[in-house]
């Protein structure tokens, strides 16, 4: 660009700023848009449409205990082998149960044994390797997962993005309101899986 | 100790042993007192890890040459380790800006290859998403580049415009950068009433503020002298070094993949391909501008003709679905030009082989030959105007 040559290019080019400057002091004057953020956020449905880590749903009579039938195919579909589930081991049987076993499968009839419980025994997820990609929710055969909304994540330590999934499904359950009867009901069966 | 001491030895520019590889086998030229400096890796008119050694002699660049690598993430070697289903995140992280194009020609490649068919309704959410991405990249360009200038209001401005695009996209695809939204045989979810609505919104929105964006920054006298015959690249040097998009089009050649070859459904749209002949930043520069125009026209038109339907196919591949052996190339116009991506398959559930075409990379090697004998200030407008995502370049 060269040297401005006549008094009408100097004016119009000087123009140009003034035009500029209108806009700066046109929104200047408008109220601000913008948040100071961790000291305010925002309310807004958008956070409601964020994808975040993925967590477990609930059976809806057990909210405490996931629909999730341990089959592994979100662990064998992650793409950064971020999930980590362990299936529960069948329920020993009794002493009583050991020998009407043996019985049985001496008299040559058709044992069945006791089988393990659906649910998983552990479900971790290792956020710092998800990629958010959802081919675990896409290709869950119970719609047990979903992604939560999540979004103000920030940590010091990677320790913090390791969640124990099966964990956070019964705080969530615990937190719920109306949620202690349900509890109270389910409350058996997850202590002797603990056990 | 020994080994530096030999590589010294056997070093052809003994006068500068203090640098790595790159600056050692970077030659000093034949003039006397020039200086040669790094521009980059960490710099923020390079918009990521790109670093330029370059020689200069006071203020005039003699040679300049670009070092790539540092930002390397073996996107080709991961697809052969991955399922085809399983490789579609990479997509989103090759080009950041752009990602819904490297989705599309991924989808796209695997679809050619195994004969899927992708319903109608999905065929328009891609160009819906597809648009809107190319023009939320722009957006950014446009702010970014004005910053690498100098002036930093203009970002402002931009982003307010593609927090408004984030929105409407983080509904179908739950992302606002990195997307993954696009499946083999369609897309992963539907554009609910609400987005489409907001986009119907968002059209006539930032048709209005394009003539605010003129104003404020295209006829700015500073900025024109900033951009107006300055990276000066003649046609036929575009063609010499293959580089394609909004570069060649500021070039006066009207190449666009989605005329030139088209994919797609992009023949039942009416739109133009923005071109011109002045060659300099500024012609990229309004090239970029008036893409985003013609985006919203087809935006626009994809909306109202939007059918109703699936959005995923029927028959789509599942995540250990195989595809036949043979090969495919698929190539869409993304923000920075032509993408690429040819396939092999050996029948198995992962690829043979995987090569990415990045327009990036073309469009960056003519930078050595368009900054020569330029100001230092000049190379940062003239990279500015390349539109360069490092990530994509190095793959």
């Amino acid at each position: 660009m060269s040297a401005p040559t006549s008094i009408t290019e100097k004016i119009t080019r000087l123009w140009s700023l003034i035009v500029g400057l209108k806009v700066t002091g046109k929104y200047f004057t408008k109220p601000q848009v913008t948040l100071h953020y961790p000291r305010k956020t925002l309310d807004d449905e958008n956070l409601l449409t964020y994808r975040g880590h993925i967590e477990l749903v609930g059976l809806p009579k057990k909210p405490g205990t996931p629909k999730c039938i341990s089959c592994g195919m979100c662990q064998a579909v992650c793409p950064s082998n971020c999930i980590t589930l362990t299936k529960r081991k069948p329920p020993k049987p009794t002493e009583a149960e050991k020998k009407a076993m043996e019985e049985a499968e001496a008299r040559g009839e058709k044992v069945k044994k006791p089988s393990a419980p659906k649910d998983p025994a552990s479900f971790n997820l290792d956020y710092t390797l998800c990629s958010l990609c959802g081919c675990c929710v896409e290709n869950c055969p119970v719609e047990s997962i979903r992604f939560s909304n999540d979004i103000y994540l920030a940590g010091t330590d990677p320790n913090a993005f390791r969640y124990d999934l099966l964990q956070r499904l019964k705080e969530q359950a615990a937190a719920k309101p109306g949620a202690q009867k349900a509890q109270a009901a389910s409350g058996g069966e997850t202590g002797e899986g603990e056990a | 100790m020994s080994v530096q001491r030999e590589i010294c030895d056997v070093n052809p520019f003994p006068e500068h042993v203090a640098g790595d590889f790159y600056s050692n086998y970077f030659e000093k030229g034949q003039a006397e007192n020039t200086l040669i400096i790094n521009m980059g890796p960490q710099h923020p008119s390079t918009h990521g890890v790109l670093r330029v050694l370059v020689e200069v002699d006071g203020e005039y660049i003699l040679r300049a040459e670009p070092v790539l690598g540092y930002l390397h993430r073996m996107h080709e070697k991961i697809a052969e380790l991955k399922t085809y289903y399983q490789y579609m995140p990479n997509m989103g992280r090759v080009d950041y800006l752009h990602a819904m194009a490297w989705n599309w020609a991924y989808a796209g490649a695997v679809e050619r290859l195994a004969g899927i068919e992708v319903p109608e309704r999905a065929e328009y959410l891609r160009v819906i998403a597809s648009e809107l991405n190319r023009i939320s990249s722009h957006l950014l360009w446009w702010g970014a580049y004005l910053l690498d200038l100098g002036a930093f209001t203009p970002i402002m401005y931009a982003f307010d415009d593609r927090e408004r695009i984030l929105d409407i996209l983080q509904r179908p695809s739950g992302s606002r950068l990195t997307y993954s939204y696009f499946r083999l045989g369609g897309v992963a979810a539907d554009f609910d009433d609400i987005a489409l609505a907001k986009i119907r919104e968002f059209i006539p929105h930032l048709r209005g503020r394009l003539p605010m964006y003129k104003d404020l920054v295209t006829d700015n006298v500073i900025l024109r002298g900033r951009v107006e015959e300055i990276g000066v690249l003649p046609l036929e040097m575009c063609r010499r070094y293959g580089a394609t998009g909004p570069v060649v089009r500021g070039s006066g050649l009207a190449y666009d993949v989605r005329r030139a070859e088209p994919y797609s459904i992009y023949d039942r749209f009416e739109y133009e391909i923005p071109t011109d002949t002045e060659c300099d930043a500024m012609a990229r520069y309004s090239v970029r501008l008036a893409e985003i125009e013609q985006s919203l026209r087809i935006v626009e038109q994809a909306v109202a003709a939007l059918p109703e339907g699936d959005f995923l196919s029927k028959g789509a591949p599942k995540p250990r679905w195989k595809p036949p052996k043979g090969e495919s190339y698929f190539a869409v116009e993304g923000a920075r030009g032509k993408i690429g991506i040819y396939l092999v398959s050996d029948g198995s559930n992962s690829p043979y082989r995987l090569k990415l075409r990045a327009p990036g990379f073309s469009n960056l090697s003519l930078f050595s030959e368009a900054s020569k004998g330029t100001l230092l200030a000049d190379a940062v407008s003239i990279l500015g105007s390349l539109d360069l995502v490092i990530p994509e370049i190095d793959r």
